[in-house]
């Protein structure tokens, strides 16, 4: 399945290089109409599989939007940026793939089509694990969908590497949160990546938060015993202690920073 | 075409910089390939053919894209545009102008990606701001400028005059001390150049090099037959046993260990077993598993405490106790001084493979011209390829031709052969072109590396802060082949004192095979590791002597007159102290600065540290001459003969300038042949920051020389003034102009210069004099650490370098911003490790938001032995950098870092140990 491309290629170039390259059918989507551009509705919005990053960049998007637009500009440089597809980061199903915690804290869905049906999934069911997703052989991804989000959600995310462009995550967070009239957290979604083999959302965390005031207080609720979910691992980039006590640290910064965006640009 | 593109041709109409085209091939064929293969467009450049690197940026409908991941098939009916197309009618462009004026390219390999990246960003901001021409250009990848002249040259392109001609080069007399635009500089920015992969004979063959994917096996080998039988397009299969000549290389002459295909047995990750030669969509179709080669793996040493065990298998016949060598320097007494020490410091220090990383991977090809070969490659050491291909084909080396192409980056990594040998061997045996290119992950798992250290070192000093000792010892992984492992074992223990005098010094270095790639040859010779440890002591001493430690460095400051751990005394451009005079207006500026910020700063600390270096130019105690030669012929024609390989660090330029003024002529006035082995004499290797230097030195004899027979033929005054108009040469003097006409001198005039810096020997204990001239540097770093994550920001650097003689300001500013890049890939990010980081998305090197704003202070203590008073620059630009990283980082946070890269879970770990300790 091939749509912008900057997996397929680089797959290639390293079997290649080890005597391993083999001619596989591919399935060019890039020319199907059907397949590009974001359209909303009252529900919410449907960003086609073929749309990418940059074009999400481009996008007038509430700003709920903000973390996945966010990673947006981390995906790669330009170059990737304008090729790379949402629904391509999330097919490639790597655990280090910027677009999945942002999805995951807006409740993103995913429409999986085939001959026989065309069904929809969450996101966080459709990821199974390193590399591996629900998608089957006979599917091909066509959309993701983003439910109408609450009025006055904010999001953020932080992405943590060891140079500053072109860098594969040591660890991500993403943070979306919805105050209240009163300004107390009346909704919280924690996302934190590269640290399982596939993103997860705190949930205990996210229950923690409810009802806690926007304020500078606010990062000190997310504790250790929250980021227990996680999976961590040691590789070239990190290891595994670093990573768990680093989510902690941009977890709590995130929710930091939502605090501290003033109420009025809530409403 | 590659068969990764798959088996039926589509004819795609795609519009190519303005120009309706219809290329016909597989659907999956690489843009990239479209353009550089079909097309015959080689402006764009493959540095990985995996979107990391940018090399290959072109626009496709007005955007930046990697041509590598674009199949043809999403080009049809679309817009391309490349390098090729944004000068009009012969026209620079303003933005190419931009980068031909600020020096944006040296080797230009990833130049044309740059442009196009740019290119992008000017059409969608006319006034970029410095930000924005990061984030713009940040996809694309350089190793040699430092990105700070690129960003430079963006700047600049809205206030460039459209209309502005080039610059006139400087006339005659003033070249030396003029930041000229390299004078090999246009067709890096026009997509003209040829570099190794763009150009081959169009009959070659292709050959591509199966490798172990083991670092330690034997192997044995079956029939190859069914093999050629099953692929018609495969013409031979080479194995060790064809090789017609000595199946070995290296660069010392009894360590010619490296086998051009191994022969039973492979000791590293990557090692060439065999060559397969035929049709390029066969070699590269054919499957390893379809070979018939049985692998019986063996358990491989991992770094020099397997390789050192008392049990550890022996890797190598020269090598007993997988020592290959131990250099070693000894002065004074060492153990008295230490105990009469008032202050001592102590610590061990590790560091990992670095790869070279060049954006231009390995490429060439080779052709037999009756009874000769001829190879043209990229390389940094044509006269060494030469022999070593000579050598494997069992030829004179006069039968040998080596032709460099353009080289896409090297700092040490194209010093050693790589396809050169099995090229020439290829098309000695099927007496047709070879050629051969190498993938990113080929070279990257190929090539040689970085020495990674294990270092211990201690050093005294006195009550008044006055250094009297230092102990140091070093084993260098110098993995599966010998390669250039004994020249960082005998230049380490010479440089372990760093540049300070110290009266009382032990110092040895080992270089200990392993299965890992072969160390060889990376800007500094293993000189960068040792300066981590010295530099560290430094900081120890100057705290516990409760001395400033720029001040600490000042007092003990190597200057004129001293003598240093081998001997040797010092009699001129010793410029240290010069240096770090010049570093303390900012150095006191920004640790005061840093010292308020932190007053109020718990989460994000600054620092500020600071590092020095000494290095010998050129070789270690051995002779190194370079021969440059002048002609003016009867046809009017000057050339200069200059066998110097510029990899982009820009000596065909610094001795044109050098050869310009000593002749007294314009460098307009001067053709060139640059590098090949037929028309050149030996310029010696691109390395040792040697060819400022030595090669300089030799040109500047050259131009004398022929100066001094034409000033004879007229009977004119030393301070005669020369003229070329044509085939005319008028020499102007105080008696008036003499004129004489070329065509009638019964030869052509020529002028030859040879340059060998003396050295002496070493003896047992070190003592004598490795080098005839040093560079001293010193550099200071500032940045922010967060406390928390362990991240470093880096916010200035700050270098003093003296070099004798800066003869182009703008290239020597160029190779430190580089060598300061590649010290900051060092220190923060950079570790190379088999099997795992051999792409260049999970090797890290410094991107353009890694480099901060650099400021330079060029200190011009001459050397009289250099061309003009110039020495080196290429390597000691790089040696302060970690050093100064490292040191800012401790006065941050407390922090010890002591094994490196100092990646973030590493300096988080060294920060909670530095709070609890």
């Amino acid at each position: 399945m091939l749509a912008g491309g900057t997996d397929v290629f680089p797959a290639k170039a390293n079997d290649a290089a080890w005597g391993r390259g083999r001619e596989e059918p591919v399935l060019d989507l890039s020319a199907i109409p059907e397949l590009r551009g974001i359209a909303q509705d009252p529900q919410g919005f449907r960003i086609a599989a073929a749309v990418t990053w940059s074009e999400l960049l481009a996008a007038d998007l509430p700003p709920d939007f903000d973390a996945l637009r966010l990673a947006a500009r981390e995906v790669g440089g330009r170059q990737i940026q304008n090729r790379g597809t949402l629904a391509g980061n999330l097919c490639n199903a790597s655990p280090a793939a910027d677009g999945v915690p942002p999805l995951l804290c807006l409740d993103a869905e995913v429409e999986l089509v085939s001959l026989e049906e065309t069904r929809r999934l969450p996101l966080s069911t459709f990821l199974l694990d390193n590399r591996s997703t629900a998608l089957r052989p006979d599917e091909l991804m066509s959309a993701i969908f983003v439910p109408r989000p609450p009025a006055g959600a904010r999001s953020t995310f932080l992405k943590l590497g060891a140079r500053r462009y072109l860098v594969i995550s040591i660890a991500m967070v993403a943070a979306w949160l919805r105050p209240d009239a009163d300004g107390k957290v009346a909704e919280a979604r924690i996302a934190v990546g590269a640290c399982s083999p596939v993103a997860q959302r705190l949930s205990k965390l996210e229950a923690d938060l409810l009802g806690s005031p926007l304020d500078e207080s606010l990062a000190a609720t997310a504790t250790p015993r929250h980021l227990e979910p996680l999976a961590p691992i040691d590789d070239v980039r990190a290891s595994a202690g670093y990573r768990r006590e680093a989510a902690l640290t941009l977890v709590r910064r995130a929710l930091a920073q939502l605090a501290a965006k003033p109420l009025g640009r809530v409403a | 075409m590659s068969p990764d593109a798959g088996s039926m041709a589509e004819s795609v109409r795609l519009t190519v910089n303005g120009a309706a085209v219809t290329v016909s091939a597989p659907p999956m064929t690489r843009l990239s390939t479209v353009l550089r293969d079909h097309l015959g467009m080689t402006g764009t450049k493959v540095g990985c053919d995996a979107g990391d690197c940018g090399a290959c940026t072109v626009l496709l409908d007005g955007q930046q894209v990697c041509a590598c991941l674009v199949p043809l098939t999403q080009a049809q009916g679309r817009d391309v545009a490349t390098v090729e197309g944004l000068a009009a009618e012969g026209k620079l462009s303003a933005l190419q102008h931009a980068f031909h004026l600020h020096g944006a390219a040296q080797c230009g390999i990833c130049t044309p990606g740059m442009l196009m990246a740019a290119a992008d960003l000017l059409s969608r901001i006319e006034r970029p701001t410095e930000a924005e021409v990061m984030d713009g250009l940040g996809g694309v990848l350089c190793r040699c400028t430092g990105y700070r002249k690129i960003v430079e040259a963006v700047l600049a392109v809205p206030a460039l005059d459209k209309g502005a001609a080039l610059p006139e080069p400087p006339g005659a007399g003033v070249a030396v001390g003029a930041s000229m635009p390299r004078a090999d500089g246009l067709p890096k920015i026009t997509g003209e150049d040829r570099f190794a992969a763009d150009a081959a004979p169009s009959d070659a063959l292709w050959l591509r090099v199966v490798r172990s994917p083991y670092p330690a096996a034997r192997f044995a080998l079956g029939d190859m037959e069914p093999l050629l039988r099953a692929y018609p397009g495969l013409k031979r299969v080479i194995q060790a046993r064809d090789i017609p000549g000595e199946n070995g290389f290296g660069i010392y002459p009894h360590l010619k260990d490296q086998p051009v295909l191994a022969e039973g047995m492979v000791r590293y990750r990557g090692e060439a077993v065999l060559a397969l030669v035929g049709a390029r969509e066969t070699v590269e179709a054919i499957r390893d598993e379809e070979l018939p080669i049985e692998w019986e793996v063996s358990q491989p040493l991992h770094g020099v405490a397997a390789a050192l065990a008392p049990d550890a298998d022996r890797l190598h016949d020269h090598a007993e106790e997988n020592v290959l060598i131990e250099g070693y320097v000894e002065s004074g007494d060492t153990r008295a001084a230490f105990a009469e020490a008032a202050v001592v410091a102590e610590g061990d220090w590790e560091t990992a493979y670095v790869e070279h990383a060049y954006i231009e991977p390995e490429a060439g090809y080779a052709e037999r011209i009756g009874d000769r070969v001829e190879v043209t490659a990229c390389t940094q050491a044509p006269y060494m390829d030469r022999d070593e291909v000579a050598r494997v084909i069992g030829l004179p080396p006069e039968s040998v031709r080596i032709l460099p192409s353009a080289c896409g980056g090297g700092f040490g990594g194209k010093l050693d052969v790589s396809l050169q040998p099995i090229l020439g061997v290829a098309a000695w045996l099927l007496k047709q072109p070879v050629r051969c290119v190498y993938s990113r992950v080929e070279s990257m798992a190929s090539s040689t590396k970085r020495h990674p250290a294990q270092m211990s070192a201690a050093a005294a000093a006195d009550g008044g802060g006055k250094l009297t000792a230092l102990r140091f010892s070093g084993d260098f992984d110098t993995g599966a082949y010998a390669s250039w492992g004994p020249t960082v074992a005998g230049r380490v223990p010479v440089h372990a004192t760093g540049p300070y005098r110290i009266p009382n010094v032990t110092a040895s270095a080992r270089a200990v095979h392993t299965n890992g790639p072969p160390s060889g040859a990376f800007r500094g010779f293993g000189v960068p590791q040792a300066a981590i440890a010295h530099e560290a002591l430094m900081d120890d001493l100057a705290e516990k002597s409760r001395i400033d430690p720029l001040e600490f460095r000042h007092r003990n400051a190597l200057r004129a007159g001293d003598v240093t751990a081998t001997g040797q005394r010092l009699e001129h451009s010793v410029g240290l102290a010069a240096c770090l005079e010049a570093l303390r207006p900012a150095w006191q500026d920004l640790r005061g600065a840093a010292e308020s910020f932190n007053a109020g700063s718990a989460r994000l600390r600054k620092g500020v540290g600071v590092g020095c270096m000494w290095y010998g130019i050129g070789n270690t105690s051995m002779s190194n001459p370079s021969t440059l030669r002048l002609k003016l012929g009867r046809n009017g024609h000057l050339t200069l003969f200059n066998g110097a390989v510029d990899i982009g660090q820009g000596s065909t330029s610094v001795i044109l300038q050098i050869a310009a003024d000593a002749l007294g002529l314009p460098v307009s006035a001067f053709r060139l042949v640059l590098g090949d082995t037929d028309r050149t004499p030996d310029a010696g290797k691109t390395s040792a920051s040697r060819q400022t230097f030595v090669s300089g030195r030799a040109a500047e004899l050259a131009a004398r020389d022929l100066r001094a027979k034409i000033l004879r033929l007229a009977n004119a005054g030393p301070d005669a003034a020369l003229e070329l108009a044509q085939d005319r040469l008028l020499i102007h003097d105080g008696e008036g102009t003499h004129a004489i006409s070329l065509g009638t001198l019964s030869e052509d005039l020529i002028g030859e210069g040879r340059f060998d810096p003396p050295t002496e020997p070493l003896d047992a204990k070190g003592q004598g004099i490795p080098y005839a001239t040093y560079g001293f540097a010193a550099q200071v770093a500032a940045l922010t650490v967060d406390h928390e994550l362990g991240t470093v920001q880096l916010e200035r650097i700050v270098a003093a370098h003296d070099v004798g003689r800066a003869i182009n300001p703008m290239l020597v500013e160029g190779q430190i911003h580089g060598g300061i890049a590649q010290g900051i890939g060092l220190a923060l990010m950079e570790e190379y490790l088999p099997g795992r980081t051999e792409n260049l998305h999970d090797y890290l090197i410094p991107t353009f938001g890694d480099v901060p704003q650099i400021d330079i202070h060029l200190i011009e203590d001459r050397e009289p032995l250099g061309p003009f008073g110039a020495k080196g620059i290429g390597e000691p630009a790089l040696v302060p950098t970690a050093p100064a990283i490292l040191g800012a980082i401790r006065q941050a946070t407390g922090a010890r870092i002591t094994r490196l890269p100092a990646l973030p879970h590493r300096v988080l770990a060294a920060i909670q140990a530095a709070r609890h300790g």
